[in-house]
């Protein structure tokens, strides 16, 4: 998120800093002897979103584990390459389905989190800010049992933003909500998140349909690119181009499509 | 338990006392009715007391003791695998030999005073609470770990900051379950070898057929293990609480 009002050479400096590559996997993955995936070649558009879907236990999540570089159990056998050449440690974010908030600490600590897990000092001044910008100022001193569904995961976006890392992937963060809450965190989470390179890993192709600069479909031979509506992203939830793209996607996933 | 329910526990507890000693008729060395055990513990009510504030006082001492030890313990074994190599399975089987059969060692060693008691005390909690805890920050949930992970987290500030708090209630646990051994320790100990303490007085007043007064004895240190038990309940529902929030 490049801040227009830092100015000079600090601007020149966060640029370098958030400059937001590609990344390419490709390969395959094992588990247990048993290939979940091979000869995958998956693009993540640089500052754009990419969306991926596909059947459950596929393996959507377990490249996002690996970009992460979190323990999977299984075996990879190919490579993840970013455009900038640079590795992806301390680049990545990532917001899974669960907002994994810690029940003991309130929004605002739960936003700092990782600066406090980094031992780092916490720039209060900007946790303020992004607080303001989630929506969640008046519920800042309260607990994570004291929020809606929604307003949870608001708080998880605010805890991965806090991060400032140019790469950000996410695991279903709003399939556990309600639909308009989830609609609205779509809007929230891309207005959000413009400039970065996103990874959305879903389950819903409506979701998809709207959020995607990119879609692809995941099978155990490939990582299929379907074709996205024209119009610019983000789009609107009853758009006849994007119900097209959504029925299209949701045939494909039962088996009776194209 | 709501105080009602312990007030009626007790209030039947006695009837029952009273009805056994009009049923059998037992004398009163042995059995004396409860009335008498209240006048005993009246009478003698400063010999208790004195003796009675040397048990509380292993009691704490080996309870504050004997958890600082498992807490720290736990920690440790939770943060290395090589200590968990090395230690838990002499933790699990140092568990086959009964503390109980340590005692005389231990007045052996820590001599007649209230050293070996809480000695006795601190070898009876430390597993419950050891092993409570460590099961509790084994547990931390994974999603919580690989989101520090993320984030570039140093292991002792994962600890620290996620799977301390978030074991808390496992630790509550353990510690009221050391309420409950705490006082059989220092009991114990005071058995095989002391000059004071309840555990001492009961066995003189057996030795002197001062059933009454033993029965007394019993009924303070019955009290106190009570009261000892809803302290720290409240604490570990206080950790509950916290690690929880509701």
């Amino acid at each position: 998120m490049v801040n227009g009002s830092s100015g000079g050479a600090a601007w020149e400096v966060e640029k370098l800093v958030m400059g937001a590559p590609s990344i390419r996997v490709s390969g395959g993955y094992c588990f247990d002897d048993v290939q979940l995936f091979d000869g995958v070649e998956l693009e993540i558009v640089a500052g754009q979103w990419t969306c991926l879907l596909g059947a459950s236990g596929v393996g959507k999540s377990t490249i996002l584990r690996l970009i992460l570089g979190l323990e999977t159990g299984g075996e990879f056998l190919g490579e993840i390459v970013t455009s900038d050449g640079l590795d992806l440690t301390g680049r990545v974010s990532y917001m899974a389905q669960s907002d994994l908030l810690l029940p003991w600490l309130n929004v605002v600590d739960n936003v700092v989190l990782g600066t406090r897990l980094r031992g780092e000092d916490v720039d209060m001044a900007r946790a303020e800010t992004l607080i303001e910008r989630i929506g969640l100022s008046e519920h800042r001193a309260k607990f994570p049992n004291e929020l809606s569904g929604g307003m949870r995961q608001r708080v998880a976006l605010g805890r991965t933003l806090m991060e400032e890392r140019p790469i950000m992937l996410l695991d279903e963060p709003f399939s556990a909500l309600d639909a308009s809450t989830r609609a609205d965190m779509q809007e929230l989470a891309f207005e959000m998140l413009r400039g970065k390179t996103v990874l959305l890993v879903t389950h819903d192709p409506a979701e998809a349909a709207r959020l995607g600069h990119k879609i692809v479909v995941l099978s155990a031979s490939e990582a299929r690119v379907w074709d996205v509506p024209e119009t610019v992203a983000i789009r609107d939830v009853n758009g006849a181009e994007v119900v097209d793209c959504q029925a299209g996607l949701l045939a494909h996933l039962r088996g009776t499509g194209k | 338990m709501k105080k009602f329910d312990i007030i009626w526990a007790a209030v039947l507890g006695v009837c029952l006392w009273q009805l056994v000693v009009w049923v059998t008729g037992a004398p009163h060395f042995i059995l004396p009715s409860p009335w008498r055990v209240v006048q005993m513990g009246y009478t003698s009510r400063a010999l208790i007391a004195e003796h009675a504030w040397v048990t509380v006082l292993e009691v704490v001492l080996g309870l504050v003791i004997g958890s600082v030890l498992g807490i720290v313990s736990a920690i440790v074994l939770a943060a290395s695998a090589l200590c968990r190599r090395l230690f838990l399975p002499i933790l699990v089987f140092s568990q086959a030999i009964p503390v109980f059969a340590l005692a005389p060692i231990l007045t052996l060693w820590f001599g007649y005073g209230i050293g070996s008691k809480i000695v006795m005390t601190v070898l009876i909690i430390y597993f419950p609470v050891t092993s409570a805890f460590h099961d509790g920050l084994a547990r931390t949930p994974r999603g919580m770990l690989d989101l520090a992970e993320v984030m570039g987290a140093r292991d002792w500030r994962v600890m620290w900051r996620i799977r301390v708090p978030a074991a808390l209630p496992a630790l509550g646990s353990g510690l009221k379950l050391a309420a409950v051994y705490a006082p059989i320790g220092a009991v114990i100990g005071e058995w095989v070898g002391a000059s004071r303490g309840l555990g001492y007085l009961m066995l003189l007043a057996n030795g002197r057929a001062k059933i009454d007064l033993m029965f007394a004895c019993l009924i303070v240190l019955a009290i106190f293990a009570i009261c000892l038990h809803a302290l720290v309940g409240r604490f570990a529902d206080y950790l509950d609480g916290y690690s929880k929030r509701g």
